[in-house]
């Protein structure tokens, strides 16, 4: 017992000393993910021209420089399938474009991953990770508190991030690291407010989000406010987290004599309250914020008669060329298709993931070098025309942005369709 | 008044729901004294192994092969996570059973990528019928019904057969009943057989009613069972049954009302109130410290 | 054990100064960018010792199972961001609610500058522990009379309870509801910074172990006091020790009370850590988390709860992130190999610990008594 103990003991303690001597050597344990090229700098100092040098020598066998981005998305947790959409964007325009000019020398674009689990408390860690890699600039994340909470660290790395598709305001208030190229929660509140009320001419809305969720209750708090301007009356309810019986809060709506249903949740709830309002027969519409635009959420409705529109930033059709490639891809790749829900609907946040990758490109070749300082310096000024719109940044660091495209869903067909592009001044 | 109905409707069949899972918690609590924190996790993954069963066999064939393999899955965690540790402290037990539900919870996540998965419709339970005007689907009156004839079964098995006799021995007093001769670790590993399958048939009724399933799709609908467990007094059946029926009554109603939020802060406080009023629950029976 | 526990004191005091020194010396001679990981996992593992050492004070000790842990570390967090959020940052925070009830900031109120931040944010931790204290009290009145699984469920209860409450939207110009509260001083704002912006002394993880040390040390002169050696008599055996004279429930009370209170001072530690607070974050899960830590390091030992969550953080986090990539050696790629996998083996992996080294790391032994090699008779109990 007492030998076992002792082993057990100096192999605590070898680890915790390995977690010190790590660090002296590298990260070396957390880098096996992409190739291990951390290594090599070391202790060479903190100088920003060694960090351009370094992966170089150990880059992929072609000997090409190579220059690392940084995703950080959820893989697991609540935002998991979002997080996968928005990589399957950036995954494609990496296929599609793997290297990059900078500063006359052609560099592999490499893509290093890091789970934040959608959840604020692993977040620091992911950040972390991204950090220790040497990436140029961080994209990523989807779900607004992850980021909040990854943000100071990129910030104190001095790294740049570009946000995707999180929507809340807080994420670029206050931290000059942190961009966003996508449209932010008081426009998406207030042109869905719009829509309704222009629409259906509706009066009354029935708001349903989830507890504590930051971007439900803001995108319900917009809502309510552009639909009280307009003159309407709104009904607000909150379900707890993990909630799977919406049947009371459907039948609450009808019970309130609402003319719209406005429900900016996360897919997987988004999912039982359509396929519930679909076997109920629910006459109301059912209105969605980004989160929505899923082909899982088509898929619920497939059949029924569930009228379901959504906001979203982009539109299939918007980019033909896009389209088509991103399907051909996702149709070969099994892995990218099981991402993708199982089959080759093309979520608005792939299209901005894929816009990001872009963008980071091209903040890429405007510093003309790796180095991370040089990229966050030339972020501010970068203007660059996706397939989701044109991207520039404000003084806050969020995109230029006044149109939302809204889609209703076929449910003959399985597929959205455009019905209509809504802006606000 | 519809919408009263329709409140009533959903409350009843969440309280069915509620009650098979519940009734798997407190039979092993009143075996081993052991809060078995998988069982909501057991429920998620008959539902998982149902949507990928139909992906390939018919349902007729699904549907026992999941019920099979669900009690399977009980019988293997209790001998595998929670046997080895019969003579530990309470604590650690309740630790393994922590720690299996992590785990179960994390393998549904490796498994489905952590995507919503889509629950197959079961023809017949799966239709729409309208109530005094409140749409709901045949499911929610199934399941009362079932509920109350898998409790008479399950009555009859323990008041009236030799396991059940066993069963009650063992609940009474785990040393002398081993003393009589009666085999522990077969009447547990029954009770996890009887308590998975219940959970089983949970899962089919409670997803079909909600069909889309995440890796934390067991946690809820589990604390809430096993709360009504509690509430009903744990170790008892009817007392879960009851229990979960209330449960599942007054969550709807606080759901229907202005004061939604608090839907699973009143599930709790009602537990706290009911546990410091008559901390053995409802029909719980007092049992007395031994010196 | 009176001979020695002099000496081992001696021990274990010039321990804890060395490791802390150790620690601003790494911390300013590594490059702070590529060591990181080093460095989050540390300032993590930091706070989760001190929450763990909190938990393992009421389990371990008393004997009182509670699982409300994540509710206090909620209330902690909350009361240390609400009460150091600089009040120029605070129309940015509450923007939802059009600016915050409470306009003034602990740090500005001490004067400002690194003065004031240091003050500010240690009264803003007490602050939080005091509240998480006052409301354990109150919660402790009905449920402790409460008996092992019961008090753990009825705990949990309340943790879910208090959760709810602090994302209530009509409390919102206080608690900012389902929002994120940020801006506060975080452990970088004790990075010394010179005139020109530059970060001339690293001090962010030397200041989480400063705390954490401070107030397990704190814990560990409880347990070694009159009433730890009642906490202990109470969870060997209620009867006896209300037998020997000891008041039951002042004395379980007097432990959910502090546990409480050092819960809470984690959980400020914890949104200074995760740079926001937000209610979501503290659910059940955070509680088992804390939990297993509390178990692998051993139920009854402080210096092992300290090495588990060192341990838990750094392999869950950071060990074993390779194996959530695709990774492909020689052109094979590994098989098994992709998101998600990471946690089914640290599930595993804890599995692995709870069956078969039942004990823990320490069993209930501390770090100075395996130095000492001293075998106490009868200490399976």
């Amino acid at each position: 017992m007492k030998k076992f103990f002792a082993m057990l003991l100096t192999l605590a303690l070898v680890l915790s000393l390995a977690a010190c001597g790590g660090g002296s050597g590298g990260s070396g344990d957390s880098g096996s993910g992409s190739g291990d090229s951390s290594q090599a700098p070391a202790d060479s100092g903190s100088g920003s021209g060694d960090s351009s040098q370094a992966p170089a020598d150990s880059g992929s066998s072609s000997g090409d420089k190579v220059v690392r981005i940084g995703v950080f998305e959820p893989a697991t947790g609540d935002s998991g399938a979002g997080g996968k959409q928005e990589m399957l964007g950036m995954q494609y325009g990496n296929k599609e474009t793997p290297t990059v000019e900078i500063g006359g020398e052609t560099y592999n674009v490499e893509l290093v991953y890091a789970d934040n689990a959608s959840s604020a408390d692993k977040a620091p860690t992911a950040a972390s990770q991204l950090v220790s890699q040497d990436v140029s600039l961080v994209l990523g994340t989807y779900g607004s508190s992850s980021a909040i909470a990854g943000g100071p660290i990129f910030g104190e790395a001095g790294l740049a991030a570009i946000g995707v598709t999180c929507t809340n305001p807080g994420v670029t208030a206050g931290n000059d690291y942190y961009f966003r190229i996508c449209f932010l929660d008081p426009f998406q509140g207030t042109v869905l407010a719009n829509f309704a009320s222009e629409k259906f001419s509706a009066k009354k809305a029935y708001l349903l989000g989830e507890l504590g969720n930051d971007y439900d209750q803001g995108l319900l708090n917009y809502f309510k406010q552009a639909f009280e301007t307009v003159g309407g009356q709104c009904v607000v309810d909150s379900f707890p987290t993990n909630t799977s019986d919406f049947s009371t809060y459907l039948n609450k709506a009808v019970a309130e004599g609402a003319d719209v249903i406005f429900c900016p949740v996360s897919i997987a709830y988004s999912t039982q309250i359509v396929k519930l309002a679909a076997s109920m027969g629910l006459e109301t519409p059912i209105l969605g914020s980004d989160t929505l635009d899923s082909n899982k959420v088509l898929d619920a409705a497939k059949g029924s008669g569930v009228k379901l529109y959504v906001s979203t930033f982009y539109q299939e059709g918007g980019s033909p060329d896009f389209d088509s490639g991103i399907k051909a891809w996702l149709n070969e790749d099994s892995t990218a298709m099981t991402n993708n829900g199982g089959d080759d609907t093309i979520a608005a946040v792939t299209a901005m993931g894929y816009d990001a990758y872009y963008v980071a490109l091209e903040a890429l070749k405007a510093a003309g070098s790796t180095d991370k300082a040089a990229v966050k310096a030339a972020l501010p000024a970068l203007t660059y025309t996706g397939v989701s719109g044109d991207i520039a940044f404000d003084a806050t660091g969020d995109a230029i942005r006044d149109t939302a495209y809204i889609k209703t869903a076929d449910n003959a067909a399985g597929a959205w369709t455009l019905e209509t592009v809504q802006t606000v001044k | 008044m519809q919408y009263a109905i329709s409140i009533l409707l959903s409350g009843v069949s969440l309280g069915g729901q509620y009650a098979l899972i519940a009734i798997g918690y407190t039979m092993v609590y009143g075996i081993l004294r052991l809060i078995n924190f998988a069982h909501g996790d057991v429920f998620m993954v008959a539902g998982l192994m149902m949507v990928y069963l139909t992906a390939s066999l018919p349902l007729a064939a699904a549907i026992p092969l999941v019920l099979v393999l669900t009690v399977l899955l009980g019988f293997v965690i209790e001998r595998a996570a929670y046997k080895p540790l019969r003579e530990a402290p309470r604590m650690s037990v309740m630790i393994s059973a922590i720690g299996v539900s992590y785990l179960l919870q994390n393998l549904a996540t490796y498994i489905t990528g952590g995507l919503p998965q889509m629950y197959p419709e079961i023809p017949g339970i799966s239709k729409t019928i309208t109530i005094a005007g409140a749409p709901t689907k045949v499911v929610t009156v199934v399941t009362p019904v079932l509920v109350l004839v898998l409790v008479l079964a399950l009555t009859q098995l323990i008041h009236h057969t030799k396991v059940g006799m066993a069963m009650r021995a063992v609940a009474k007093d785990f040393e002398t009943a081993q003393l009589m001769g009666i085999r522990i670790n077969a009447v547990i590993s029954v009770t996890f057989v009887v308590g998975s399958f219940l959970a089983g048939v949970g899962s089919v009724l409670y997803f079909t009613n909600y069909q889309s399933i995440v890796p934390l799709s067991g946690s809820l609908p589990g604390l809430r069972a096993f709360v009504a467990a509690v509430f009903g007094g744990i170790g008892s059946i009817p007392g879960a049954v009851v229990g979960a029926f209330i449960i599942g009554l007054s969550e709807s109603i606080i759901k229907g009302s202005n004061w939604s939020i608090f839907s699973d802060a009143f599930t709790f406080a009602l537990l706290i109130i009911i546990l410091v009023v008559k901390p053995t629950g409802l029909f719980g029976e007092k049992v007395t410290d031994k010196v | 054990m009176k001979q020695t526990s002099k000496k081992s004191t001696w021990m274990t005091l010039l321990f804890v100064a060395a490791l802390l020194a150790v620690v601003v010396i790494l911390e300013n001679v590594l490059d702070p960018n590529k060591n990181i990981m080093v460095f989050t996992a540390l300032k993590k593992g930091a706070v989760y010792a001190l929450v763990a050492v909190s938990m393992n004070l009421l389990n371990g000790f008393t004997g009182l199972f509670s699982l409300g842990q994540a509710g206090f570390m909620l209330l902690g967090a909350y009361t240390y961001a609400i009460m150091t959020i600089p009040a120029a940052q605070r129309d940015a925070v509450y923007y939802i609610y059009n600016g915050s009830a409470i306009n003034f900031s602990l740090p500005e109120l001490f004067g400002g500058g690194p003065v004031g931040l240091v003050l500010g944010v240690i009264a803003a931790l007490i602050l939080g522990g005091c509240v998480a204290a006052v409301v354990a009290w109150l919660i402790g009145l009905p449920v402790l009379r409460l008996k092992s699984d019961y008090l753990a469920i009825a705990t949990l209860g309340f943790g879910e309870i208090i959760r709810a409450v602090f994302q209530w939207d009509k409390l919102g110009p206080v608690t900012n509801g389902a929002n994120a509260l940020k801006s506060f001083p975080t452990f970088s704002n004790f990075n010394i910074q010179n005139a020109g912006g530059e970060t001339v002394l690293r001090l962010s993880t030397f200041m989480a172990f400063l705390l954490a040390g401070v107030c397990i040390a704190v814990i560990v002169l409880l347990i070694n006091s009159t009433y730890g050696r009642a906490f202990k008599a109470i969870r060997d055996d209620e009867v006896a020790a209300e037998a020997m004279g000891i008041n039951l429930s002042r004395h379980k009370r007097l432990a959910f009370v502090i546990s409480s209170f050092f819960a809470g001072v984690g959980g400020g530690m914890f949104a200074m850590f995760a740079n926001q607070a937000q209610a979501k974050t503290f659910t059940t899960a955070m509680t088992y988390e804390i939990l297993l830590i509390v178990v692998i390091g051993g139920i009854g030992s402080v210096s092992g709860s300290c090495i588990a969550a060192f341990l838990y953080v750094a392999a869950s986090e950071w060990w074993l992130r390779f194996l959530d990539a695709e990774t492909f050696i020689g052109g094979v790629k590994v098989p098994l190999l992709r998101n998600g996998f990471r946690m089914v083996v640290f599930s595993v992996v804890i599995m692995i610990v709870v069956l078969f080294f039942r004990k823990g790391i320490m069993g209930d032994k501390e770090l100075p008594d395996r130095f000492n090699r001293r075998r106490k008779e009868g200490a399976a109990k």
